[in-house]
């Protein structure tokens, strides 16, 4: 077995100085530790920014910050699949290890990219619970274990992007907001007090780029590294917007 | 009169100080490393301490700040300490109207389990990703803010330095973007620092990337008071990473998880045969310096290593998945194997800073103006801190900050806006300066193999066992690897995107930080909380009841002491083998 073993890992790395520049791939070999994850990979060459063909590199820009799959930053595309480079194991890929940045966000440099677009529209759909305010009000609202079950499994969305890389529906053309927004509506929604503004965020959700946009082809929750049932969350979402655009309707 | 406050950090106590600010009609620039979802705050995993006695303990506010004081081995000062604990239940109750998602009894009450330290259960929680439902919570409501107009975010931008203006007062701070490396100055008329603690510091923690401390220090060198550096909590169970060391959560014990090793080929459960009041839910400090013994002195780790078992493997895995998924999906992805069958094999890594810039009872540092809460301060935690309640303080820290930060500001006779113009373009032309002197840093050294080498260094001589001699040559090595710091290579010179430029300056603030640490740990001949000295075993409170207070001077490092607070709790010998009752009656 311990002459089976790797000395090595190769990388093969999409660079990419600025936005306006043009990209190449560069390869990279590290030496190779067990158990070591795709992170652990990209900082042996930050300690020895040297390339395969033994040249000295710039070393490679990448996000990541808690390197434990709750943060979201570090997620990239390794081997063609959007994964968390800290949760990614290199025993389970093949070599060389491509990794390249998402491709639905704009780019930074190298395998960072810009996604502040996924919070602008957690604030287009209200993504917040409207509380009078911070002073003590005493015990909230009463809540049933399947409730909060069920609003565990949304709350742990970390806006890692992975779910909108998928999409079909999400492209330079497009302005849908993508399954992970949605998902939150359905959270916000489900909240006793949330409940009380659930119009306000229905109406967003039937807006430009909202839930009618979504085209059904459920990438999204294969992608998901925290499992959350995103098409549940659009499918209630649909029947939830249908019933308020009838609704809006009648009353106008 | 035109008002404005600056919050740096998007961890709890940043958007808390945020959201109080706003609340109240003031306007805030809120400047973050990551994008605040991203804050280390997500990796806080088993819950939030509030004496809500919800299982009919008879759990108190009392016992809750009896528990923290003993815990911190009574280096806390006691009145900001108290009025925390008081306020726990009623921060619980806001976070659950915010709609945080926390577990349920079965009919529909906050559910509470046990963490380390405590007879009572008082720990709320979400699964085991709580902080990470804290903050998406607050993060929420700032955003509802920022779409009222009163809180501008400025996100992947990196704190500085301090602007001061001729009184000595903070007035604002410069920054840098992290896309584009360009530098400017925020003028205020209060800053709050949120910045989180340095566990970067030991190389490898249980801490994110960003938790280098680099505010804190920055602020340090520009007059900042630092306190209780010296006190670093060793968490007892994480599992080991080229990358990071994951943190295995101490409600994992909580929920009944046992630890052991192996000895004359049995399981041996050396913290319940050895602490038989508390047994797995001794405090951290307690914990982690048992595993060192058995590990290094009877060498009884698993494998030779110092490595012990934490089992799990006879709870029912439905509870498991109720209230611990997060923490056994780390362990099964990072490790491979499954908890719920196989106990898991635990080490002890740096977790958390005790320590950090000095306040007052008003969050407010030395400096006035410059206000601090969370991690990167010192109050509530004395020793050593107690397992469930950082969580706590760095929401409470944040709601004190903001509003004594908008108190100190109406009373400010002059706006920021009077100031003159050129006091803010100094401040920027200097980091300038500074950023230029880095760019043009082409020699040998890589400054990431110098951080590793800190690092080693630190975790060696530093953490769980103290040795004088030891320290006295860490602080040597920490002034070597400053004169190779003059000898380091950045790389090419393009500022777009660039990471090895803010790192490298960050690693000086850094080395800084470590000295004040290890030279802490060197003057404070005693053992108390999580520093410990074999050569001095005992609490020596006589020389010793003081909390330590560092200050730069001439790039030199000056200690001075003040007293400590006690005047709820009188101090007594901390034992955990007994039940606290019993340590009360002996000091009578």
């Amino acid at each position: 077995m311990s002459n089976e073993t790797p000395k090595e890992v190769a990388l093969l790395i999409k660079r990419c100085p600025n936005p306006q520049a043009t990209a190449y791939w560069e390869e990279f070999k590290v030496p190779y530790y067990p158990k070591m994850n795709v992170v652990s990979a990209l900082m042996e060459i930050q300690k020895n920014p040297i390339n395969a063909r033994g040249e000295s590199a710039t070393p490679v820009a990448w996000d990541c910050n808690c390197l434990e799959e709750v943060c979201g930053a570090c997620t990239m595309l390794i081997n063609g699949r959007v994964r968390q480079a800290c949760s990614t194991l290199v025993d389970m890929l093949s070599q060389p290890i491509r990794l390249a940045p998402l491709s639905k966000f704009s780019l930074v440099r190298d395998l960072v990219v810009d996604r502040q677009v996924m919070f602008t529209n957690l604030r287009k759909v209200k993504a917040w619970i409207e509380i009078d305010g911070t002073y003590d009000m005493g015990p909230g609202p009463n809540i049933s274990q399947k409730v909060q079950e069920q609003a565990y499994e949304l709350s742990k969305c970390m806006t890692c992007g992975s779910c909108l890389e998928v999409c079909p529906n999400v492209n330079s053309k497009s302005k849908f907001i993508g399954p992970a927004a949605i998902a939150q509506v359905e959270l916000m929604n489900s909240h006793p007090i949330g409940a009380q503004q659930k119009e306000a965020r229905l109406q967003a959700l039937m807006g430009e780029g909202g839930i009618a946009e979504c085209g059904n082809a459920q990438n999204c929750v294969k992608a998901c590294p925290k499992n959350i049932p995103l098409t549940r969350s659009i499918a209630r979402l649909n029947r939830a917007t249908t019933v308020q655009g009838l609704k809006n309707w009648l009353n106008r | 009169m035109n008002r404005k406050v600056i919050v740096v950090g998007g961890g709890l106590a940043g958007l808390m100080s945020t959201i109080q600010l706003a609340e109240r009609g003031q306007k805030v620039d809120l400047f973050s490393l990551v994008p605040c979802k991203r804050s280390h705050s997500v990796c806080a995993q088993g819950g939030i301490n509030a004496a809500v006695n919800t299982k009919g303990e008879g759990d108190s506010t009392w016992e809750h700040f009896d528990d923290t004081i003993y815990g911190g081995d009574f280096l806390a000062n006691q009145p900001p300490v108290k009025a925390m604990i008081e306020a726990a239940p009623k921060i619980i109750y806001l976070m659950d109207r915010m709609g945080v998602t926390f577990n349920r009894t079965p009919e529909g009450f906050l559910d509470v389990r046990r963490l380390g330290g405590a007879k009572y259960s008082r720990t709320v929680f979400a699964g085991a990703t709580t902080g990470q439902q804290l903050i998406y919570a607050l993060d929420e409501q700032v955003r509802r803010y920022e779409d009222a107009g009163l809180v501008q975010r400025y996100e992947e931008w990196e704190f500085l330095s301090l602007v001061l203006d001729n009184e000595g007062r903070c007035r604002g701070i410069t920054v840098q973007s992290l896309t584009s490396l360009e530098i400017e100055a925020f003028a205020a008329d209060a800053v709050i620092l949120a910045t989180g603690g340095p566990g970067m510091i030991f190389g490898r923690s249980t801490n994110s990337t960003i938790n280098t401390g680099f505010a804190a220090a920055s602020a340090f060198m520009q007059g900042a008071t630092y306190a209780n550096g010296e006190f670093i909590q060793i968490h007892p169970s994480a599992i080991p990473g080229r990358d990071k060391l994951r943190l295995m959560s101490e409600s994992i014990r909580g929920e009944g998880g046992r630890v052991w090793v192996y000895k004359d080929g049995k399981p041996w459960y050396f913290l319940e045969e050895w602490y038989p009041a508390y047994g797995n839910m001794v405090p951290r400090d307690i914990a982690t310096r048992a595993i060192f013994k058995v590990c290094v002195d009877l060498k009884l780790g698993i494998g030779g290593e110092n490595k012990v078992y934490l089992d799990i493997s006879h709870l029912d895995p439905h509870e498991i998945d109720r209230k611990l998924a997060g923490v056994v999906d780390i362990y099964e992805k990072f490790v491979g194997d499954d908890p719920r069958k196989v106990p898991m094999q635990t080490f002890p890594a740096v977790h958390y800073s005790m320590g950090g810039l000095w306040v007052d009872y008003d969050q407010m540092t030395n400096i006035p103006g410059l206000f601090a809460a969370g991690e990167c301060e010192y109050q509530y935690h004395g020793a050593n801190r107690l397992g469930g309640n950082s969580l706590v303080a760095a929401i409470y820290a944040g709601m004190v900050a903001g509003p004594k930060a908008l108190e100190y500001v109406k009373g400010l006779a002059k706006s920021h806006s009077d100031l003159p113009v050129g006091l803010f373009d100094e401040a920027k032309a200097k980091e300038e300066a500074k950023k230029t002197a880095i760019f043009a840093l082409q020699g040998k050294e890589n400054p990431y193999r110098l951080h590793q080498e800190l690092g080693n260094w630190m975790l060696e001589n530093v953490t769980i066992v103290r040795y004088n001699d030891r320290l006295r040559k860490t602080d040597e090595k920490i002034q070597e690897l400053m004169e190779r710091y003059q000898n380091i290579g950045v790389g090419s010179g393009a500022a777009w995107g660039n990471q090895v430029v803010p790192f490298t300056r960050r690693l000086w603030g850094m080395l800084t930080l470590a000295r004040v640490i290890t030279l802490g740990a060197l003057r404070r001949d005693e053992s108390r909380g999580a520093h410990y000295k074999p050569d001095f075993p005992e609490r020596d409170d006589e020389n010793w009841l003081k909390t330590t207070k560092a200050e730069y001077s001439a790039n030199d490092i000056l200690f001075s002491y003040e007293p400590v607070d006690i005047s709820y709790i009188k101090p007594r010998k901390r034992r955990y083998d007994v039940a606290k009752e019993v340590t009360m009656q002996n000091e009578q």
